[in-house]
């Protein structure tokens, strides 16, 4: 790996789409002039979460103060424009990610609820005794607990796929532990503790050759690669808004349109029906059929805000950051005697697993807390990655692309003192 | 007494007690211990401690856990400070704890090493990690307690096993 030096830093030519450097687009995030400790944050948690761009969180603050009505109820302009504001989001996230209608789009409440969603209607109608579910042993609990669960509850099989050792579900893997009984393939696009990419058109199609469906978990992904969920022809695609600079408590499932209209409803109550009888009710068609009663309105205007943010700055200058960064932490840390690194290779998507020899990584954590720099220590609600890497937990470095080459140079002075870690008592 | 002026004092207890565990190890056959398992799903540390009560003294008491420095010296300080004291004495002494990392006045004379882990209480993310191993007696030696008010013999009262998740609020 070429070093990078003071001199001849390269994150200076970096610009985004809109002509911005990643300096000025700093400005659009208030938590980047948070301190911590009395120390500038240093903020490389965003696999948990994202921070929020003032854009996103002035759309909310609009709605609320302007036309802060309920959608889809009443008659009046100003409920119109709600309505309206909210509709587009859906069409606007149908374009973001290559859906060919905006009622492929459901708002759920997070990746989490989108996945319990499926696994719920999709998997209850459409999964029988004997049948076989496949997930790796990388998948965040999140798309792994869901399927366990569903497999007990039809008396299905959970089979499991390990990647390779670089943390990548290769179609050829895949491949190996399809049957004629798949019905249903569920796998990370990019996974939350290893950062390894899946190529999701090749898994689709395998997938496909035995008629199994394949949902992703999108949650890391889409932070990551652009999506088009009509090229790979995956048939469930999920993420939430918070990774991806938008709000918490709002949620996205594309569902390939004929799959979602032979799925039933799995919660029920007002906006999800159709005609309510005395004893027996027919259901709205999709999008309506999936979001029962009133939804996180607010927050589905700012993940709308979030997609346009993205698009102005353009995933190509958010790969290109995040591998500058990703690629400078690896190289730091590989060149520190103590640091055990677990993932090495995916520093293209800014996730490094990692642990200091012989220190539990929450000791490691506190070093780095008292330095103002957020980190992860733990399982990262991924045991079966856990006992994959063969290790109790880690310490998880993510970072995004309002983070920059100066942080992760701090970054790799403050791990060289992971065996201080009695000095956060003192 | 400050705990800065005291830091590489405390500094090298707890590195003892995070290397040299006392009581480290649970006994082959829990039949007549009361075992108590605790974990921190949000975080991972898992401890299990074993105590065995004789009348009104606190015989034994193991502990093994998996953890963070804090979590693991606090269990190995527990187990020195609470092995050969009354029982009350030793619910007094895991008072006296909890109440010094959670920053709240506390008797000195009662903590012994384990006051190398008052700057704890600075740390509020970390209390749990200290407090763990001290929160498992305690519940196992209530445990005891109760079955005896029950009117069980000392070698049943021991008998028994908890496990438990301690929960964000705890
Ligand atoms: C790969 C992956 N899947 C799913 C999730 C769950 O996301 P949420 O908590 O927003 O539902 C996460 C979040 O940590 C994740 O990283």
């Amino acid at each position: 790996m070429k070093k990078h030096t003071k001199q001849d830093r390269p994150s200076s030519v970096l610009v985004a789409k809109d002509g911005r450097t990643v300096e000025e687009i700093r400005k659009d995030f208030p938590m980047t002039q948070a301190l911590e400790h009395g120390h500038p944050l240093i903020y490389f948690n965003s696999g948990a979460t994202s921070l929020k761009p003032v854009q996103v969180l002035d759309k909310m603050d609009r709605y609320y103060k302007e036309y802060g009505v309920n959608v889809a109820r009443g008659v009046d302009k100003i409920g119109y424009d709600a309505t309206k504001a909210y509709e587009d989001v859906r069409a606007q996230t149908a374009r973001f990610i290559g859906a060919a209608r905006p009622e492929e789009i459901i708002f759920t409440r997070n990746t989490t609820e989108a996945l319990n969603l499926i696994a719920y209607a999709y998997g209850g109608s459409h999964i029988a005794e004997g049948d076989e579910i496949i997930v790796s042993v990388n998948e965040h609990h999140a798309n792994y607990v869901p399927w366990q669960e569903l497999a007990k509850r039809q008396g299905a099989k959970l089979v499991l796929v390990k990647p390779d050792k670089t943390g990548q579900v290769t179609p050829e893997l895949l491949e190996e532990k399809m049957t004629t009984r798949t019905r249903l393939v569920a796998l990370f696009h990019v996974s939350n503790v290893m950062g390894a990419s899946n190529d999701l058109e090749a898994l689709a199609e395998v997938s496909h050759r035995q008629g199994a469906v394949l949902v992703v978990d999108g949650a890391q992904g889409i932070v990551h690669h652009p999506v088009d969920v009509m090229k790979s022809d995956v048939d469930f695609y999920c993420f939430s808004g918070h990774k991806l600079l938008g709000p918490t408590g709002i949620g996205v499932l594309y569902g390939k349109a004929d799959l979602l209209r032979a799925m039933p409803p799995w919660q029920f109550g007002g906006e999800m029906i159709d005609v309510v009888g005395d004893y027996e009710t027919t259901f709205a068609d999709i999008p309506a059929r999936f979001e029962a009663g009133t939804m996180p309105i607010a927050e589905v205007l700012g993940l709308g805000e979030a997609l346009a943010y993205v698009d102005r700055i353009g995933y190509d200058f958010i790969q290109a950051q995040i591998a500058l960064l990703g690629q400078r932490m690896v190289e730091g840390l590989e060149a520190l005697p103590n640091m055990e690194i677990y993932n090495a290779s995916n520093y293209r998507n800014g996730v490094l697993a990692y642990n200091a020899k012989g220190i539990h990584p929450h000791d490691v954590a506190g070093v780095y807390d008292r330095e103002g720099i957020s980190i992860r220590a733990g399982h990262h609600c991924n045991q079966p990655t856990m006992r994959f890497l063969d290790v109790q937990s880690t310490l998880r470095a993510s970072v995004n692309f309002y983070n920059t080459l100066d942080e992760v140079e701090h970054f790799i002075e403050v791990s060289k003192k992971a065996g201080d870690f009695l000095d956060v008592l003192f | 007494m400050s705990s800065s002026d005291n830091s590489n004092l405390y500094r090298a207890i707890i590195m003892d007690h995070y290397q040299n565990s006392r009581n480290k190890g649970l006994v082959e056959n829990p039949r007549g211990y009361m075992t108590v398992r605790l974990k921190n799903p949000s975080c991972g540390d898992d401890l299990t401690v074993q105590l065995k009560v004789e009348g009104t003294m606190v015989k034994e008491v193991h502990q093994l856990g998996a953890g963070c420095s804090i979590c693991c010296a606090s269990a190995s300080m527990m187990a020195e400070s609470l092995e050969g004291q009354t029982l009350e004495e030793a619910l007094r002494r895991i008072d006296n704890f909890n109440k010094m990392v959670q920053g709240e006045a506390y008797d000195e004379d009662l903590v012994g090493e384990a006051v190398s882990l008052e700057g704890v209480s600075h740390l509020p993310q970390r209390v749990k990690c200290a407090t763990l191993a001290w929160q498992a007696s305690k519940r196992g030696l209530e445990k005891i307690e109760d079955e005896r008010a029950r009117g069980l013999a000392d070698h049943e009262a021991n008998e028994g096993s908890i496990e438990d998740d301690v929960s964000p609020e705890d």
